[in-house]
C-alpha cells in the first residue's frame, strides 16, 4: 500500500490557498443531494456538522451522550492558540507553525501544521461572532495568556473554561442547523461499525443506547470526530465515556492507525488518592504561568513531609528545588508538557515526591499571591482553585497544590491525508481522532485549535472535492454490506452478553490500564513493552472467556456499553505497544529509556524514524502491517529540542 | 464509613419504579459520590444484579451529565455537581436517599437517568447567533467592555445539568433559559436577534411543559455553577420588552 499524503506542491505559505483553489466544488443546488454522517459532537464534530449543513449538505450527527453539548471538549480548560499577534510580541503564523512543529518533536507534517496556524486566526473571529465570551482587557479587546512551549502570549481563554465556551459556541451553531432541519441529531447513539460499499465509506451501524436497537445509516461520506483513546489507561483526564470504538472499528475495516504510541501525559493533574479512583482531574497548564513547581531538595526532607512531620510551608527557600526553573532557565515552569511530566517522574523516582504515595510534586502560588495579591490570582484561576479544594479538601491559596502527571491526550489516531481523509475513500477523521497535527507531543491550547480548524475551516473545503466525484445516488440500508455489518455487531453483543463469566468489565479495564501505565506510559523499554504485549494478549483472552455483562441488549445497559468499548481497548493496547516497540528512539511523549541524551532528554533518531508509522489491520490476532510515511522537513531544520 | 443507600430503581420510562435499599461499607472520605456508586455497582454486577444506572461523563464538574437528587437536593448537600461531591460530606452510619431529577419535562429513562432533550430543543429554538462559518469580522473589531464580557461569561457558565429544574417546586426552566438569553443579550453579537430569541426560547420552554417561575430562588441556591437569579430578572425584562415592541404579530 502506498500512502499518499496529498500534500500540495509549492511554497509552504501558499499550499493551502492553492489547494483550496484546486478543489472541485459541488454546486449549491447539488449539495442538498448529499448526505454526510458525523460521529461525535465535540469541537471537531459539532463545528463540522454546523459548517457542512450551512453549506447545504444533509448532515446526520451522532453522539453517545444525552446531548451534543456534553462531548469531552467541554472539559478543556486553559485556552486556544491563535497567531493573531494582538500582543505585538513577535507572534506570526510562521512562529505558531514553528513552535508546533518543534513542540511535536519534529514528528508532524509541515504542511498540515502550517495550515493549522494559518486558519487559527479565523477561529477566534468565528467564535467571537457566535458570542463566545472570551476574556477581555479593560479597553474591551481580547486578552491573552502564555502557555507551555511558547515564548509569546497567543492563548485566548475564557477563564478556566475555554473548552466549554468554545463547545457551547459550536453547539449553538449546530443547534441552529438542527432547527433548520439540515442536521438530524442522534443522541445516546453509539457507532459500532463503518459500512464500506464498493471500496467507499457509505454509512455506519449504531446502537440506540436506550432501546438497544441496532440501526443502519447511509450517507455519501462518513466523518469520525470521535476523540482520543486515552482511556485505554483506565485512569486518565478523559471523560468516563471517551473511547476508541468508532476509530477502532474503522481501523478494522481498513483505515490505517497512525502513531498509536504517541500519548500525552499531562504534568499538572491531581494525584491518585486510592484504588477507588475512577478518573484523574487536570489542573490547567495555565497554572504554570504563576505557579512554581518544586520538591524538597533532599530525599530526607521529602520523607519527613510524607510522614507529616513537616509541612510544605515550613520548608525554607534554600531547601526547595524549583527543578524546572533550575534545569530550563529560559522556559522555566513553562516547558512543554512532555518535558514537565518526565521531570516530575525523575524527582519522584529519586524519592523526593511529596504525598503519601510519593508520586506528587508541588505547584506553589505563594510567590504569585505575594506579588499580585490573592484577588488577582482568584480572578485568573478561581474555578480551578475551587475544584482543587473540592477534590482534595486542601486550600491552594494557603498551601501549595500537589500535582502529578496523568494521561491526557493521544496524538496518534487514524491516518489521514492532507484532506483529512483516511486511506478508505469517503471516510474522514478530524480532531483528536486523527493523528495529523501534533507530532509526538501536543502543545497546550492546541487541541481546541485543531478541532475547530478541522471542522470549521478544513473539512468544508476538502469534503466537497471528494463529493464532487461521487454520484448523488443513495445506497439503501437494505444493501448486503449494511446487513452484514449489522449482523456482525449483533453477534458480538450476543457473545459479550452470553459469556456470563465472573469478572466485571471494569475489572479488566483497570488491569489493562495498569499494564499500559507501567510499561507504555511515561517511560518505556523494549523489555517492558515485550512483557506488556504478552500480558495484554493474555488479558484479552481472559476477557473473552470470563467477563460478566449483566442485563440484556434491549434496554439501557451501561455494562454492555463499557464491554463493547473495553473489548476494543484490549486490541488497541497491543497495537500501542507494538508501535512503541517499533520506534527505537525517543520523541515527545514517547520516551524509550534506551534512547536519551546524557541530560535525560528525549533522543530522536531522525535518520531512521522521521516517519509516520501507519498500521494496517490484517485479521484477528494477526500481526499488523507497518506502512511508513516519510516526513519531509523543507522549512524547519531538525534540531535537538531545547528549552534550556 | 458505612452507609445505607435508598436508591430509586425504575426499569424504564413505563415502569412505575420504587426505592430499594443497599448497604455500602468501607467508604473512604476521599471518594467522590460517583466513585462510591461505582463500588456499589461493581458489587451488584458480581452478584449478577443490574447495576444502578446514572448519567455521568467528565467527572470534573463541567459536562453537566451527572444528575442525582440526593437527600432532597439536586447534586446533594454541596453546591457542586454530583461528580464533585465527595464522601467527606457524609457521616458514618448515615442513610442517603438518591432519586432522579423529578420534572414532567424530564421523563425518567432508567433508574437515575432522565431525558433532558427538552433543553436541547430550547437552545434549538433560538439560543444562538445566526452566523455562518467564515466571513466574520476580526475578533477585535468590536470592543466589549470587560465588565459586560465578564457578566456574559458568568451567564454562559451554565452546564445544562437541570438542577435548577429539579430544585424548583414548579419544575421551571427559567434559570437555564435566562442564562442563555442573558449571555447573548449582553453581547453586541446577540443584539440583532435579541427580541426574537427571548420570545422563541420562552415559547419553547412553555411547550416542553416546564412550570412557571415564582421567584423562590431555589434554582440559584442549588445551581452548581452559581448562575445568578439576576438572569431571570433580565429575561423577564427582555421578554416583556420583546413582546411590547415585537414585529411578530
Amino acid at each position: 500500500m502506498k500512502l499518499d499524503s496529498k500534500i500540495p506542491e509549492g511554497p509552504l505559505a501558499e499550499k493551502w490557498t492553492k489547494h483550496k483553489f484546486n478543489q472541485k466544488l459541488v454546486n449549491p443546488a447539488n449539495k442538498r443531494k448529499y448526505d454526510i454522517i458525523i460521529v461525535g459532537t465535540g469541537l471537531a464534530g459539532a463545528s463540522a456538522a454546523a459548517s457542512l449543513a450551512e453549506l447545504g449538505y444533509n448532515v446526520k450527527a451522532f453522539c453517545f451522550q444525552d446531548s451534543p453539548r456534553r462531548a469531552h471538549s467541554i472539559a478543556a480548560q486553559g485556552g486556544i492558540n491563535a497567531a493573531k499577534n494582538y500582543r505585538n510580541d513577535g507572534d506570526s503564523v510562521y512562529r505558531l507553525f514553528y513552535d508546533t512543529i518543534k513542540g511535536g518533536d519534529y514528528r508532524a507534517r509541515e504542511a498540515n501544521v502550517y495550515r493549522l496556524a494559518e486558519v487559527s486566526v479565523n477561529i477566534i473571529d468565528q467564535c467571537v461572532a457566535q458570542g463566545v465570551p472570551f476574556a477581555r482587557e479593560y479597553g474591551g479587546l481580547l486578552d491573552n495568556r502564555s502557555f507551555g512551549g511558547a515564548q509569546v502570549s497567543r492563548t485566548f481563554y475564557a477563564r478556566g473554561q475555554t473548552g466549554q465556551q468554545l463547545l457551547l459556541g459550536a453547539y449553538s451553531a449546530l443547534s441552529r442547523q438542527v432547527s433548520t432541519g439540515k442536521v438530524k441529531l442522534y443522541t445516546r447513539s453509539e457507532m459500532l461499525d463503518v459500512v464500506i460499499v464498493d471500496g467507499k465509506a457509505r454509512g455506519i451501524v449504531t446502537r440506540n443506547l436506550i432501546t438497544g436497537k441496532i440501526e443502519s445509516h447511509s450517507a455519501h461520506a462518513v466523518v469520525l470526530a470521535s476523540g482520543g483513546y486515552g482511556n485505554v489507561f483506565f485512569l486518565s483526564t478523559n471523560a468516563m465515556g471517551s473511547n476508541v470504538t468508532a476509530a477502532w472499528r474503522a481501523h478494522k475495516k481498513g483505515a490505517l492507525f497512525a502513531n498509536p504510541c504517541y500519548t500525552q501525559i499531562h504534568p499538572t493533574c491531581i494525584p491518585v488518592s486510592g484504588d477507588h479512583q475512577s478518573k484523574l482531574t487536570l489542573m490547567s497548564e495555565s497554572l504554570r504561568n504563576d505557579g512554581r513547581v518544586w520538591v524538597p531538595a533532599t530525599k530526607e526532607m521529602a520523607e519527613k513531609l510524607r510522614k507529616g512531620e513537616i509541612k510544605a510551608n515550613d520548608i525554607a527557600e534554600a531547601d526547595r528545588d524549583y527543578y524546572l526553573e533550575r534545569r530550563y532557565p529560559s522556559f522555566g515552569n513553562l516547558v512543554p508538557r512532555d518535558v514537565a511530566s518526565r521531570n516530575a517522574k525523575y524527582v519522584c523516582d529519586e524519592g523526593r515526591g511529596v504525598n503519601e504515595t510519593g508520586e506528587a510534586v508541588f505547584l506553589d502560588f505563594r510567590d504569585a499571591i505575594k506579588r499580585d495579591s490573592e484577588d488577582v490570582i482568584r480572578a485568573r484561576y478561581g474555578n480551578l482553585f475551587d475544584m482543587y479544594q473540592q477534590i482534595t479538601g486542601e486550600n491552594p491559596y494557603k498551601v501549595p497544590m500537589k500535582i502529578y502527571p496523568a494521561v491526557h491526550y493521544t496524538m496518534g489516531g487514524l491516518w489521514v491525508d492532507y484532506n483529512l481523509m483516511t486511506n478508505v475513500p469517503g471516510l474522514y477523521a478530524t480532531g483528536e481522532s486523527n493523528f495529523s497535527d501534533h507530532g509526538a507531543n501536543r502543545l497546550g491550547a492546541s487541541a481546541l485549535m485543531q478541532g475547530l480548524a478541522d471542522g470549521y475551516f478544513v473539512l468544508p473545503y476538502t469534503i466537497g472535492d471528494y463529493l464532487a466525484g461521487v454520484p448523488a445516488t443513495k445506497v439503501e440500508t437494505t444493501a448486503p454490506e449494511f446487513q452484514e455489518a449489522e449482523k456482525a455487531v449483533k453477534e458480538r453483543i450476543n457473545t459479550l452478553l452470553n459469556i456470563k463469566g465472573s469478572k466485571t468489565v471494569d475489572h479488566f479495564h483497570k488491569r489493562l490500564g495498569k499494564i499500559m501505565w507501567d510499561y507504555c506510559g511515561m517511560a518505556r523499554t523494549a523489555e517492558g513493552l515485550t512483557k506488556a504485549k504478552a500480558m495484554i494478549k493474555e488479558l484479552r483472552e481472559e476477557f473473552w472467556k470470563d467477563v460478566k455483562v449483566v442485563g440484556t441488549n434491549e434496554e439501557l445497559n451501561m455494562s454492555l456499553e463499557k464491554a463493547n468499548r473495553v473489548a476494543d481497548f484490549l486490541e488497541l493496547g497491543e497495537l500501542m505497544v507494538d508501535d512503541a516497540l517499533n520506534r527505537n528512539e525517543s520523541c515527545g511523549g514517547h520516551f524509550r529509556e534506551e534512547y536519551q541524551t546524557p541530560e535525560g532528554e528525549a533522543l530522536r533518531d531522525d535518520d531512521n524514524f522521521a516517519y509516520v508509522a501507519a498500521w494496517q489491520y490484517t485479521g484477528d490476532n494477526q500481526p499488523e502491517v507497518l506502512h511508513k510515511e516519510p516526513l519531509a522537513f523543507e522549512n524547519v531544520k531538525l534540531t535537538q529540542r531545547s528549552y534550556k | 464509613m458505612n452507609l445505607t443507600l435508598n436508591v430509586w430503581r425504575q426499569k424504564n420510562t413505563q415502569d412505575k419504579g420504587g426505592f430499594k435499599s443497599y448497604q455500602v461499607s468501607d467508604v473512604s472520605a476521599d471518594m467522590s459520590f460517583l466513585e462510591m456508586m461505582d463500588v456499589l455497582n461493581e458489587k451488584l454486577e458480581v452478584q449478577g444484579e443490574d447495576p444502578i444506572h446514572f448519567d455521568h461523563d467528565c467527572r470534573e464538574g463541567i459536562c453537566g451529565m451527572c444528575s442525582m437528587y440526593i437527600n432532597g437536593k439536586p447534586h446533594g448537600p454541596q453546591q457542586t455537581t454530583t461528580c464533585q461531591l465527595h464522601m467527606r460530606s457524609f457521616k458514618d452510619g448515615e442513610t442517603i436517599t438518591i432519586e432522579p431529577w423529578r420534572a414532567a419535562a424530564f421523563p425518567v429513562v432508567k433508574d437515575l437517568v432522565v431525558d433532558r432533550s427538552a433543553f436541547d430543543r430550547i437552545i434549538q429554538s433560538g439560543g444562538y447567533v445566526s452566523v455562518n462559518t467564515g466571513g466574520t469580522p476580526d475578533a477585535n473589531e468590536i470592543p466589549i467592555p470587560k465588565k459586560i464580557a465578564d457578566e456574559a461569561f458568568e451567564s454562559a457558565e451554565c452546564i445544562g445539568c437541570g438542577a435548577c429544574v429539579a430544585a424548583c417546586k414548579n419544575a421551571s426552566a427559567m434559570l437555564f433559559v435566562s442564562a442563555k438569553v442573558s449571555q447573548l443579550a449582553l453581547l453586541p453579537q446577540g443584539q440583532v436577534e435579541r427580541k426574537e430569541r427571548a420570545e422563541k426560547m420562552v415559547a419553547q420552554m412553555d411547550a416542553e411543559g416546564f412550570g412557571s417561575c415564582t421567584n423562590t430562588g431555589a434554582c440559584e441556591a442549588e445551581c452548581p455553577k452559581g448562575i445568578s437569579l439576576t438572569n431571570i430578572a433580565r429575561l423577564n425584562r427582555e421578554y416583556l420588552s420583546a413582546k411590547l415592541t415585537s414585529e411578530n404579530v
